[in-house]
């Protein structure tokens, strides 16, 4: 199989280039791209990415695979490869620091920005803060995101507005703070949120939810916002 | 919070209801004015300016006028500060657009009234 990577060392070259590789897969097994990619690092130790628990559960992995966004650790082969090419690029949109890797830098800001911890002023009981099974239930789909930043990376808002617009991730971050029962700062969540770029960038087109590697919908959760911010001017 | 000034509403929640009702007003405006033609196959010039001289219908066609400025104002400014990075370029180009807004509606106001 021909695989195609996305080269580039900022310290050797002057401009990112393709390279292209031939490896031959095992028959009769259908291995994750992730696979492949460690295949090829055994032959050129150059090609550099980031990877740590390859089962889709730290969000090291997330790159373009032939045109889509995805973890590579679990998307087969055969899910990527487009006519027996396997095109290997990087998250577009941020920087690239060698690669594969890009720097997160200013998709972690606007993560910081929605302040994605608990904020409750009042004093923390003995044990914990409690919660009904139905408030518990309204942060599934929502505290599951794993910040590999597919989402935000696959949004053309995001690419065009990074320092703006807070993009998927990040507001689906913030609707899980947002919706959850036991947080007393909604008002001044709402407060931050109201211009005309950290949510109403997004125009809908979901393709952060046709990208995201754990199955969530940040659209319906930036739907959700914006009725609240709705329900909170009217 | 992202600070904004040349945006339609200041904030983005107004900007995106003004986006939704100026479309809502839009598309009706768009179904009655096809409805009317498609009734009235053989149109004469006194049908037509009766149906401009009655008053709801001033009151429509000039909300409709005020919606194409706000709707088109708000995505026009959204695309300018999509792809114009330059902030001298993106202002000029905000600043023309607001300008032809307001010729038209004027202008539109005059057409439509027959001033």
């Amino acid at each position: 199989m021909l695989v195609s990577i996305y080269r580039y060392n900022p310290e050797k070259d002057d401009a990112p280039y393709m390279q292209d590789y031939q490896i031959d897969l095992p028959a009769g097994k259908d291995l994750m791209v992730l696979d492949v990619l460690n295949l090829l690092k055994a032959k050129d130790t150059t090609i550099s990415y980031r990877r740590s628990c390859r089962e889709g559960v730290c969000g090291s992995d997330g790159m373009n695979m032939s045109g889509k966004n995805g973890l590579a650790c679990i998307t087969p082969v055969s899910e990527a490869v487009k006519n027996g090419k396997l095109i290997l690029r990087p998250l577009p949109g941020l920087p690239v620091v060698r690669d594969l890797v890009v720097d997160m830098g200013q998709f972690y800001k606007q993560y910081e920005k929605i302040r994605p911890y608990l904020i409750n002023d009042a004093p923390a009981p003995a044990i914990e803060r409690l919660q009904t099974p139905e408030e518990r239930e309204k942060l599934d789909g929502l505290y599951e995101c794993i910040l590999c930043a597919c989402c935000s990376t696959a949004c053309p808002s995001f690419w065009w507005n990074p320092d703006k617009f807070i993009g998927p991730s990040g507001l689906l971050q913030a609707y899980r703070f947002l919706a959850d029962s036991r947080d007393t700062a909604t008002q001044d969540r709402l407060g931050d949120l109201d211009d005309p770029f950290s949510v109403f960038r997004c125009h809908g087109i979901m393709n952060c939810v046709s990208v995201c590697p754990k199955g969530l919908n940040p659209t319906k959760a930036i739907g959700h916002i914006r009725t609240m911010l709705l329900q909170n001017a009217t | 919070m992202v600070t904004q000034v040349t945006s339609f509403g200041r904030s983005g929640l107004y900007d995106w209801m003004i986006q939704r009702v100026s479309a809502i007003v839009l598309s009706l405006y768009t179904i009655f004015m096809v409805g009317f033609l498609l009734l009235n196959p053989d149109l004469t010039y006194d049908q037509w300016s009766t149906l401009h001289e009655a008053t709801w219908m001033r009151v429509f066609s000039l909300m409709v006028l005020l919606s194409i400025g706000m709707h088109s104002w708000i995505g026009l400014w959204s695309i300018s500060t999509d792809y114009i990075k330059a902030t001298g370029a993106r202002f000029f180009f905000q600043s023309l657009c607001g300008i032809t807004m307001f010729v038209y509606i004027v202008w539109g106001i005059q057409v439509l009234w027959g001033l």
